[in-house]
C-alpha cells in the first residue's frame, strides 16, 4: 500500500478533569479515505477522544490537525464547517419534524440567521435531501415525523444528516447499538460505500461489525493508546486480552 | 410523487392556516368595531398592544423553546419611548407657565428639576423616537441575547435572569421620579404633533393602525416560521446540540429570534402609549411580563393567531373578574395558567386543531392527577401507584 495522505493528526492530546486524565497523550493519524475503529473497555476514553476532536470538551494539553487547521483553537460550529461531522451515542435527531425537514434543515447552506430566513429550496436540495434519503434507506419514510421511526432508521437519519454536508471526517459513537442483526448489516455496508470518499472514525463494541469495516483499529485503555494494527493483530494481543479481561 | 404530495400538503395547511388569519382579521377590523362602543374598543385596542408581546413569544418561546419573563421590558421601552415623545409635546412652556420652570415635564417640575436630561432632549423629534422605539429594546434584547446566550445560559436560568432584570428595570424607573415619572409613570399625554389622541376618532384611527401592525406582525412571524429559520427554531428547541453540531452558531439563532420577539414588544408598548395615553412601570415589571406568558399559553404557544384571542380572552377575563371578584382574579389566573400547562399543552389553538387529540390528551391527563391524588377512585392504577410507594 502506497503512503495515504494524512487527514488527522492528533499529537499528545491529553485533557484532564480535576486531575483525573480522560485522554492522556494521545497520538492517533487517520488517512484520507480510511475507516479507524476505536475500541476500548468502558471509560477508556473514546467519547471523550471524539468531544475533544470536535470541540466539545477542551484539550488540556495537545494538537488536533485536520487538513493542517489546528481543531483545538476551533468553535464548534467552524470545526463542522471545516469538515468533521459527528453523530452521537443517542440518536439525536428532531423528532418533530419529518424525515425530509430533518435533512433539509442539515443542508450546509443558509446557516446564519438571515441565510436560513433567505435560503432558497431550489431543485439542487430537493435532490440531494433525496439521494442522501435513497442513501439511508429512508425514502419511503421522507414525510413522515421523525419521532416515530424505528431505533435504527432513527439512527441512520442522523448519519444521513451528516452526510448531507459531506463532511471529509465522519465520526460514528457506537452506531450499530440496539440495532437487529439485519440492520448491523445494512450499516455496514452504509459505512462502506460513504467511506469511498471521505475518513471515518467510529466507536464500537460490536466485534463482528468492527471486523466488517475497519481498515485499521486503535485500541484505547485508560486514556492512552494501547494498540493501533490490523482487526487480527488487535484481538490476538496480550495487552488488549488483558485489559478487557483484568487481572 | 412523493414531491408533489408534500408541496399539496404544505399548500392547503397554508391556506387553512391563512384562513384564520382572514378570520381573525374580519373579527377585530370589522366584528369587534361594528359591535363595541368607542370605550369598549378602546380597552380592546389596549388588549390587542398584548397580542403582539405574546406573538413575540409564540417564535421565541413555543418554537425556539426560549422562555423569556421579562417581556414587558421591551413593552415598557416601546412604550416609555412613545410617552417621552408625547410628554414633552404636552409641556409646552404656554400649558406648563404655571410652573416654576416652564417646559418642562411636570413631574420634572414636582421633583425640582431645573431643566430637561439629556437624555429627553432627542426625544423632541417624533422620527428619532420612531427609531428609538423599534431600536433601543432590540438593541437591549441584543445585549441581553449576547451576554446569556454566547455563554451559553439557558432554560431555567434565563427564565430567573430575565425576570430578574424586568424587576431591577422597574426599581430603577420607580426610584428615578424626577427623571422619568417614577410610579405614576408618565402621564397625561394629549397630541401627537398636535393631534388630539384622546378623542374618539383619534382613538378608532389608532385602534385599526394597532390592527393593522398586529396583522402584519403575524405575516411577518408566519413568513419566518415557513423558512428554514422555523425549522431551525423547532430543531433547536428539540436537540440544541445537534443543531450545533451541525455548523450553526446556535448563539446567534437564538438572539436573533429573542431579538424579534422585543421589537414586537416594542411596538406593542408603543400602541399601548399611543391608546391608553399613559406608560408606567406597572406594565414593566415581573407581573406583566408573566402575564404575557400566560397569555401565550392559553391562546397556544405554537400559534401565532391563538396568541391573538389568548390575550383577548385572558384579558377580558381580567377586566370582568377584577370588577365582580377583584381579590380572586390573581389566584383565577395562576390556576389558569397551571390548568392550560397540565392539560392543554397547545392552548386554545391545539383545542380547535386537533379536538380529537386535546381531549385524549386531558382525559389521559386528568386520569394520572386522580391516581395521584386519589388513588382509591381508580382501582387499577391506584393498586400500581400505592405498591411503588
Amino acid at each position: 500500500m502506497s503512503k495515504a495522505e494524512v487527514l488527522l493528526a492528533i499529537e499528545d492530546l491529553t485533557v484532564s478533569f480535576d486531575g483525573f486524565r480522560a485522554v492522556d497523550a494521545v497520538n492517533l493519524y487517520v488517512d484520507k479515505g480510511e475507516v479507524r475503529v476505536i475500541i476500548g473497555p468502558n471509560g477508556a476514553g473514546k467519547t471523550t477522544l471524539l468531544d475533544l476532536i470536535c470541540g466539545k470538551t477542551h484539550a488540556t494539553a495537545g494538537t488536533i490537525q485536520f487538513k493542517n487547521i489546528e481543531l483545538t483553537r476551533l468553535r464548534e460550529h467552524n470545526i463542522v464547517r471545516a469538515g468533521v461531522g459527528r453523530k452521537f451515542q443517542t440518536p439525536s435527531i428532531y423528532e418533530d419534524l419529518t424525515v425530509y425537514q430533518n435533512l433539509e434543515v442539515s443542508f450546509p447552506r443558509g446557516r446564519s440567521a438571515f441565510g436560513s430566513l433567505f435560503f432558497k429550496r431550489s431543485e439542487d436540495v430537493a435532490q440531494r435531501v433525496e439521494a442522501v434519503a435513497a442513501e439511508i434507506q429512508l425514502t419511503d419514510q421522507l414525510h413522515q415525523s421523525a419521532g416515530l421511526l424505528s431505533h435504527g432508521q432513527k439512527q441512520w437519519l442522523e448519519i444521513g444528516m451528516l452526510l448531507i454536508q459531506d463532511p471529509e471526517l465522519l465520526m460514528l459513537d457506537e452506531p450499530v447499538a440496539g440495532m437487529s442483526v439485519r440492520e448491523r448489516q445494512q450499516t455496514a455496508e452504509l459505512l462502506k460505500r460513504i467511506s469511498a470518499n471521505r475518513s471515518v472514525i467510529v466507536i464500537e463494541h460490536d466485534m463482528e461489525f468492527v471486523r466488517a469495516i475497519a481498515h485499521r483499529v486503535t485500541v484505547l485503555h485508560q486514556g492512552r493508546v494501547l494498540v493501533e494494527g490490523s482487526m487480527e493483530s488487535v484481538q490476538s494481543d496480550e495487552r488488549v486480552i488483558e485489559a478487557y479481561l483484568g487481572h | 410523487m412523493a414531491n408533489l404530495k408534500q408541496f399539496l400538503t404544505g399548500l392547503t395547511r397554508g391556506r387553512a392556516d391563512l384562513r384564520n388569519v382572514a378570520l381573525l382579521a374580519a373579527v377585530i377590523l370589522v366584528a369587534l368595531p361594528l359591535t363595541l362602543d368607542i370605550f369598549r374598543l378602546n380597552l380592546v385596542g389596549k388588549y390587542l398592544t398584548f397580542a403582539f408581546v405574546a406573538v413575540g413569544l409564540v417564535l421565541c418561546w413555543g418554537y425556539g423553546g426560549i422562555l423569556s419573563l421579562g417581556q414587558g421590558i421591551f413593552f415598557g421601552l416601546g412604550g416609555y419611548c412613545m410617552a417621552m415623545f408625547l410628554k414633552l409635546e404636552a409641556s409646552d412652556p404656554v400649558s406648563t407657565a404655571i410652573q416654576s420652570t416652564p417646559g418642562i415635564p411636570d413631574f420634572m417640575d414636582w421633583n425640582q428639576l431645573k431643566a430637561l436630561p439629556w437624555f429627553w432632549e432627542p426625544f423632541h423629534s417624533l422620527p428619532f423616537t420612531l427609531l428609538a422605539v423599534l431600536v433601543l429594546p432590540t438593541l437591549f434584547a441584543y445585549l441581553i441575547g449576547v451576554t446569556m446566550f454566547k455563554r451559553r445560559v439557558g432554560g431555567v436560568y434565563f427564565a430567573i435572569i430575565t425576570q430578574a432584570i424586568a424587576l431591577i428595570l422597574t426599581v430603577l424607573i420607580v426610584g428615578q421620579q424626577g427623571l422619568i415619572g417614577g410610579i405614576n409613570g408618565i402621564t397625561d399625554l394629549k397630541t401627537l404633533l398636535g393631534w388630539d389622541i384622546r378623542t374618539n376618532s383619534a382613538r378608532y384611527i389608532l385602534y385599526y393602525v394597532n390592527a393593522a401592525l398586529l396583522l402584519g406582525a403575524i405575516l411577518l412571524g408566519r413568513w419566518m416560521l415557513s423558512t428554514k429559520f422555523g425549522l431551525l427554531l423547532v430543531a433547536l428547541r428539540d436537540k440544541e446540540e445537534r443543531v450545533r453540531f451541525s455548523g450553526y452558531d446556535v448563539a446567534d439563532l437564538k438572539i436573533f429570534v429573542f431579538c424579534v420577539a422585543a421589537l414586537f414588544s416594542a411596538v406593542g408598548g408603543a400602541m399601548f402609549t399611543l391608546q391608553v395615553g399613559f406608560m408606567s412601570p406597572s406594565f414593566v415589571g415581573i407581573v406583566p411580563s408573566i402575564e404575557m406568558v400566560i397569555f401565550t399559553a392559553v391562546g397556544g404557544r405554537l400559534s401565532l393567531i391563538g396568541a391573538v384571542y389568548g390575550a383577548l380572552l385572558v384579558n377580558f377575563g381580567k377586566s370582568y373578574f377584577s370588577e365582580s371578584f377583584a381579590d380572586l382574579w390573581l389566584y383565577l389566573m395562576g390556576a389558569l395558567f397551571i390548568g392550560v400547562v397540565l392539560f392543554l399543552p397547545n392552548g386554545l389553538a391545539g383545542l380547535f386543531r386537533e379536538p380529537r387529540q386535546a381531549w385524549l390528551q386531558l382525559r389521559q391527563q386528568a386520569q394520572t392527577w386522580v391516581t395521584r391524588l386519589c388513588p382509591r377512585c381508580l382501582p387499577a392504577g391506584g393498586k400500581s401507584e400505592k405498591g411503588a410507594v
